[in-house]
C-alpha cells in the first residue's frame, strides 16, 4: 500500500519530465516530419503533423547531391571527415590546454596568478561572432587562411574548460597529492598519474560538450576557408537554406540535418553516462 | 669530382625549375569568385561558372559559396583589409555606396574593360540595371549579375471566390484595396494584401513609380550630402493608407525582408507585393492559379507611373596585391561571356532574374519563353518604362542596410498604433538623416 | 576544504602550464581586443582606406542615443529573465529526474540530447512553429482567441525570443544540475528526512546549499549565453524588432559591425561590453572568493 502511495505521488513527476521531453523534441520531431514530406508542401507553411511518404527520396537525394556535387562540388563524405577532424581537435585541444591552465591554478601560487586566471576568465565574455572581423585580420596576418589550424586554434580560446577544471581540481583531496610528493613524484608526474585518472568522467564531460560546440560551428569556417576542400557539414547546410529569393528546399534541409545531427546526438548520449558523472565533480 | 657532381645537381635543380615554370605557365589562371546565391540560384550560379570554364583552358574561375549576401559583404570587406580579397565578388545593391566609395579597393569595370581591351557596350544594358551601378556620368562600376524589381502577385482563385475579375488585376492603390476588402469580407482568403520588403517595395519602389525622391541630391547620386525625403506629402498619405487597411483588415503586416513571402503561395494571402525572383518558388508551391502584375499607383497623384527600380546583386571586382593584368583579362572574359545575348537569355530563363541586356530578352522573347511564361515579361517592361528621370535610377545613400531598418522600425511603430503616419515619417526622416550624415563623415 | 595553500613551489612550471592557453588567448583574444580598442576611436571606412582620430565621438554618440540607453535596460531584462528561467526549469526537471522512478533514465536521455541541436537549426524551427500566419503553434493560439503576432507587438517578440533562448539552454543546465544532484550524499538527505523535515524543506535546507558551487557556474554561464550567444536566435526570430523591443547589446554590436558596416560605432559598443563583463567579472570574484571562503569555513 505504501509503495502505491509512493507510485501516486510519482504521477506529477512523470507528468512534468514526459511534457519537458516532449518540448524539447518537438522542433526535432517537425524537422523529422519535414524531412518526409516534399518541397512544396512544407513551402506552403501548412506543416502536417505526421510523416509523409517522401522519407526515403528526401535522404538519398540529400546525401547524393543536397550538400553535394551538384552545389558545392564538396561530397558529404569530406564534409563529415572535415567536421569530425575539426570538432576532434578543437575538443581536445581545449582539454589539453584547460587542464594545463587550471593545473597551474589551482596547485601553484606564483606572481600573477590571479590576473591570468581573470585574463581567462573574460574570454567568457564576447564570442567570437562578435570580434570577427579583427579576429579575422589576425589570422590572416598569422598566415592562417585556409589552413586548419587557422580553422580551429581560435575556437579553442575560451574559458569553459578552465573553469570546469579549475572546480574539479579545488574538489580533489589535496593529501592525495601530498602523499605522491612525498614519494617523490614531481608536478607533471602528480599531473600524469594522479589528478588525470581521477578527473576522467569530466574529461569525458568535456569532450563532449566540446566536440558539440566545434561540430556546430558555422561563421568562423565559413569566413577563414576559401576552398571547398574545407568546407564543413555546417556550412553545407547553411548551403542549402535558400536566401529570400531563391527555392528553399525545406525538405532537403531536413532531410541533412537529421543526417549531420546525428554525430553531434549519438556523441551525446553515448557519452551521456560519462557527462554527468563527469560534471558531478563540479558539485562536490 | 666532387665538384662535377655539384655542376650536375645545379644543372637538374635549374632543369627541374625550369620544367616546373614551363609547367605552372601552362596552368590554368585561377580567379576567385564569391557568391552568396543558395539553393537552386546557387546552383545555377555554379552551372554558368562551369560554361565559361570549359568554354576556354586559361582560366579557371573558382566559385566560392560565402554565406548570405551580407555574409559575402563582410568577408570580402575582411578579406580586402588582408590583402586576400576574390577578384570578383557578389555584392547585393544595398551595398552598392560602400562599394561606390570604397576607392582603390575595387576596379570599376568601365575601367577593367577599357584596359584589357575587351569590347564593351554599356547601352546594351537595360537602363535601370545599369543605371544602379553606374556612376553619375554613365559608367558603369559594377557589373550587373542578378536583377529582380517589385511586382504584385495575385491569387486568380481567390479573386475568383470574392467575386472579383482574376483577368483584370487591380491598377492602382484605390483598386487594390478595395480588392483587399472584397477578398478578405468574402473569406476568400485569410490576408488581403501583404508586402514583402516593405522599405524596398513601398518607400523605394514606390518612390520611383511615382517619380518622387527617397533622398535629395537625385537620391544620392549626386553627392554624399543628401538628405532624406519621406516627409514628402505621398509617403504619409500612403502609410496611412496601410494603417487604414490594417484596421479593417484588407492589409497585414507580414514582418521584415522575406518573411511574408511564404504568405503567398501558402494561400494566406490574395496579393502579395513582392520581388518577381519569387516566381519560382510560386512556381512549385502555389496550389491555385495566379498573377502577376505592374506594382499599383495612386493615379490621382500620376497618370503613366514611372519605371521601377531593382534590387538584387551585382558582380564587383577587387584589387589585391597579388592581382596580375591576366588575372583581370580572366575576369573581363568572364564579363563578356556571361553577357553574351544567348548566356544571359539562358541565366535569365533558368533563375527567373531579369533579362541583362535587351538583346538576352528578345532572345527569351524568341524562345517563346513569354507564351509558356505568361507574366515573366512584366518586370522587365515594368523596368524599361519611357523616359526615366533622376527619381527612378535607383538608391545611392551610404548606410543604407541601417535606414532600412529605421523605416521598418518606426512604420512598425506606427501600424501599432503608437504613432501617426506623419510622425513615423518624421522620424524615419531624423534618424536616416543622422545616419547619412554619419556615413558622410566617413569620408571627409 | 576548497580554500587551499600550494601544493608545489615550483617556480618556472605554472608559467609553462599556462602559457599555451595564455598565448591563445593573447592572439585570439587580445589582440582582436586592442584592435576593437583602436577602432572605437578612429572613424574609418570599412574597407579601411580612410581612417581618422576622433578621440571620444564615438563613445559620446553611443551614450547620446536613447535607444542605445533603452538597449541596456533591455539586455538586462533579458538576461535576467532568460537565466533565471533557463536555470529554475533545468533544476525542477532535473530533481524530478533524479527521483527513484521508473524510466528515469529515459526521461534524462530525452532532457539531454537536444543539447546537440545546432543553434542554427533550431532557430530556425522556432520560426516553423511561431511564425503568425502559418507557425503551427501561432494557429493554435490564434484558434484560442489569442491575437499572435510578434511582428507588430514588442511583448510577444521579446517573450518569444526569451522562451526561444531559454529552450536552447534547458538541456545544459539540466546536465549540470542532474549531475550536482547525484554528488549530493543520499545519507544526508535520509537523514534529514528521519528528522521529520518535508521533503521540500530538505531540498533548500539541505540539498539546495550543497548545489551552490553548481549554481554559481550556472549563473556565469547562463547570463554570458544570455548577453552574447543569443542573437542567433534574435536573428532567426525578430532581428531586434518590432521597433527596438528585441535589440539587446550584444546584438546590436553584430547588427551595426556585421550588417551594417558601421566598424567604429560597433567596436565602441564591443569596448563599453567589455567594460561592463570585466566589471561584472571582478564583482562575481568577489562574490566567488567570499562564497569559497564562507564554505571553507563553515
Amino acid at each position: 500500500m505504501k509503495k502505491a502511495r509512493k507510485n501516486l505521488t510519482n504521477i506529477p513527476a512523470h507528468l512534468f519530465l514526459a511534457v519537458a521531453a516532449a518540448l524539447l523534441a518537438f522542433p526535432v520531431y517537425m524537422a523529422f516530419i519535414g524531412s518526409t514530406h516534399d518541397a512544396a508542401t512544407i513551402g506552403r507553411g501548412r506543416m502536417p503533423l505526421t510523416p509523409g511518404a517522401y522519407l526515403g527520396q528526401n535522404y538519398v537525394q540529400a546525401w547524393a547531391y543536397g550538400t553535394g556535387e551538384r552545389v558545392s562540388g564538396t561530397p558529404v563524405r569530406v564534409m563529415m571527415v572535415n567536421s569530425l577532424t575539426m570538432a576532434l581537435a578543437i575538443a581536445l585541444g581545449k582539454i589539453f590546454m584547460s587542464v594545463l591552465a587550471a593545473y597551474a591554478v589551482v596547485f601553484f601560487r606564483f606572481p600573477l596568478r590571479n590576473f591570468f586566471f581573470w585574463l581567462i576568465f573574460i574570454t567568457l565574455m564576447l564570442p567570437l561572432e562578435v570580434r570577427i572581423i579583427p579576429s579575422y585580420k589576425v589570422a590572416s596576418d598569422l598566415k592562417l587562411v585556409n589552413t586548419f589550424l587557422g580553422l580551429t586554434l581560435p575556437m579553442m580560446v575560451s574559458a569553459t574548460g578552465t573553469l570546469l577544471f579549475r572546480q574539479v581540481f579545488l574538489s580533489m583531496p589535496k593529501e592525495l597529492l601530498e602523499a605522491a610528493k612525498i614519494d617523490g613524484a614531481g608536478p607533471l608526474r602528480c599531473l600524469w598519474s594522479i589528478v588525470l585518472p581521477l578527473s576522467k568522467p569530466s574529461l569525458a564531460a568535456l569532450f563532449v560538450v566540446m566536440f558539440v560546440y566545434g561540430w556546430n560551428q558555422y561563421l568562423w569556417p565559413l569566413l577563414i576557408t576559401t576552398t571547398r576542400q574545407m568546407d564543413t557539414v555546417a556550412i553545407g547546410l547553411v548551403r542549402m537554406l535558400g536566401t529570400s529569393e531563391s527555392l528553399m528546399d525545406w525538405n532537403l534541409v531536413m532531410a541533412a540535418t537529421i543526417m549531420t545531427m546525428a554525430v553531434p546526438v549519438s556523441v551525446v548520449i553515448l557519452l551521456q553516462r560519462w557527462l554527468v558523472k563527469g560534471l558531478v565533480e563540479i558539485g562536490k | 669530382m666532387n665538384k662535377r657532381l655539384d655542376i650536375w645537381a645545379v644543372g637538374v635543380v635549374v632543369a627541374v625549375l625550369a620544367l616546373g615554370f614551363v609547367g605552372l605557365s601552362q596552368q590554368k589562371i585561377e580567379i576567385q569568385f564569391w557568391y552568396a546565391l543558395t539553393g537552386d540560384l546557387g546552383k545555377a550560379t555554379v552551372e554558368l561558372v562551369d560554361k565559361f570554364n570549359a568554354s576556354q583552358d586559361k582560366y579557371f574561375i573558382n566559385a566560392i559559396y560565402k554565406g548570405s549576401y551580407a555574409d559575402t559583404m563582410t568577408a570580402a570587406i575582411a578579406a580586402y583589409r588582408a590583402g586576400e580579397a576574390p577578384h570578383i565578388v557578389q555584392i547585393f545593391e544595398v551595398g552598392t555606396g560602400t562599394m561606390l566609395a570604397a576607392g582603390p579597393a575595387i576596379y570599376p569595370v568601365h575601367q577593367l574593360m577599357a584596359d584589357t581591351k575587351t569590347p564593351f557596350d554599356p547601352t546594351a544594358y537595360i537602363a535601370p540595371v545599369k543605371g544602379y551601378y553606374s556612376f553619375p556620368d554613365g559608367r558603369m562600376a559594377a557589373m550587373p549579375f542578378n536583377s529582380s524589381t517589385a511586382v504584385l502577385w495575385y491569387n486568380k482563385s481567390a479573386f475568383r471566390q470574392a467575386g472579383l475579375d482574376p483577368d483584370n488585376p487591380p491598377r492602382t492603390w484605390a483598386e487594390v484595396r478595395a480588392a483587399a476588402k472584397k477578398i478578405v469580407d468574402a473569406g476568400a482568403a485569410k490576408i488581403g494584401l501583404s508586402c514583402s520588403w516593405l522599405t524596398w517595395t513601398q518607400f523605394e519602389q514606390f518612390a520611383a513609380i511615382h517619380d518622387i525622391p527617397f533622398a535629395t541630391k537625385s537620391n544620392g547620386f549626386e553627392g554624399m550630402d543628401a538628405v532624406l525625403a519621406l516627409d514628402h506629402p505621398l509617403f504619409v498619405r500612403h502609410v496611412q493608407t496601410l494603417m487604414d487597411m490594417q484596421k479593417e483588415g484588407s492589409f497585414t503586416y507580414g514582418g521584415r525582408d522575406s518573411q511574408p513571402d511564404a504568405l503567398f503561395p501558402a494561400g494566406e494571402a490574395a496579393m502579395l507585393i513582392a520581388s518577381s525572383a519569387l516566381r519560382a518558388r510560386i512556381l512549385r508551391e502555389a496550389q491555385f492559379e495566379w498573377g502577376v502584375t505592374y506594382l499599383p499607383y495612386y493615379d490621382d497623384f500620376i497618370a503613366a507611373p514611372k519605371n521601377s527600380i531593382i534590387g538584387g546583386a551585382a558582380l564587383w571586382v577587387m584589387r589585391r596585391p597579388d592581382a596580375t593584368a591576366a588575372h583581370y583579362q580572366g575576369v573581363a572574359a568572364f564579363f563578356a561571356f556571361i553577357s553574351t545575348p544567348e548566356n544571359a537569355a539562358w541565366w535569365h530563363m533558368r533563375t527567373g532574374y531579369i533579362p541583362l541586356t535587351f538583346a538576352a530578352y528578345e532572345v527569351a522573347k524568341a524562345e517563346g519563353y513569354y507564351q509558356t511564361n505568361p507574366g515573366a515579361d512584366i518586370p522587365t517592361l515594368q523596368l524599361a518604362r519611357p523616359n526615366p528621370t533622376k527619381n527612378t535610377q535607383g538608391l545611392r545613400l551610404g548606410n543604407l542596410p541601417s535606414i532600412r531598418v529605421v523605416i521598418y522600425e518606426e512604420v512598425e511603430k506606427a501600424l501599432a498604433g503608437q504613432q501617426t503616419a506623419k510622425d513615423a515619417l518624421a522620424n524615419s526622416v531624423k534618424r536616416g538623416n543622422a545616419l547619412l550624415r554619419e556615413f558622410e563623415s566617413l569620408y571627409k | 576544504m576548497i580554500r587551499r595553500e600550494a601544493v608545489f613551489s615550483n617556480k618556472l612550471l605554472p608559467y609553462l602550464l599556462v602559457a599555451p592557453q595564455l598565448i591563445l588567448t593573447g592572439v585570439f583574444f587580445l589582440w582582436p581586443a586592442v584592435q576593437a580598442l583602436q577602432q572605437s576611436v578612429m572613424k574609418s571606412d570599412p574597407f579601411g582606406i580612410r581612417t581618422r582620430f576622433v578621440g571620444w565621438e564615438n563613445f559620446k554618440a553611443l551614450f547620446a542615443d536613447p535607444f542605445y540607453l533603452g538597449s541596456i535596460r533591455l539586455s538586462f531584462l533579458f538576461a535576467g529573465a532568460v537565466a533565471f528561467l533557463a536555470m529554475s526549469l533545468a533544476l525542477f526537471l532535473a530533481v524530478q529526474a533524479n527521483r527513484q522512478l521508473r524510466g528515469s533514465q529515459i526521461y534524462k536521455t530525452l532532457l539531454i540530447w537536444p543539447y546537440a541541436l545546432a543553434p542554427a537549426v533550431s532557430a530556425v524551427l522556432w520560426v516553423f512553429l511561431f511564425q503568425p500566419s502559418i507557425g503551427v503553434v501561432s494557429r493554435a493560439l490564434q484558434g484560442l482567441g489569442i491575437p499572435w503576432d510578434y511582428h507588430l507587438h514588442g511583448g510577444q517578440a521579446l517573450l518569444l525570443v526569451i522562451l526561444a533562448s531559454v529552450a536552447r539552454q534547458i538541456s545544459y543546465n539540466f546536465i549540470f544540475f542532474l549531475a550536482g544532484l547525484q554528488a549530493v550524499p543520499k545519507t544526508l538527505i535520509e537523514a534529514a528526512m528521519i528528522d521529520g523535515a518535508s521533503s521540500r524543506r530538505v531540498f533548500w535546507s539541505v540539498v539546495f546549499p550543497l548545489l551552490t558551487p553548481t549554481t554559481f557556474f550556472l549563473i556565469v554561464m547562463n547570463t554570458v549565453y544570455a548577453f552574447f550567444d543569443t542573437f542567433g536566435v534574435i536573428d532567426a526570430l525578430t532581428k531586434g524588432g518590432p521597433g527596438k523591443a528585441t535589440e539587446t547589446l550584444c546584438y546590436k554590436v553584430y547588427l551595426d559591425g556585421f550588417r551594417n558596416f558601421r566598424i567604429n560605432s560597433s567596436a565602441a559598443q564591443s569596448v563599453v561590453l567589455m567594460a561592463v563583463v570585466i566589471l561584472l567579472t571582478a564583482f562575481q570574484f568577489k562574490f566567488l572568493q567570499r562564497r569559497v571562503h564562507y564554505e571553507g569555513g563553515g
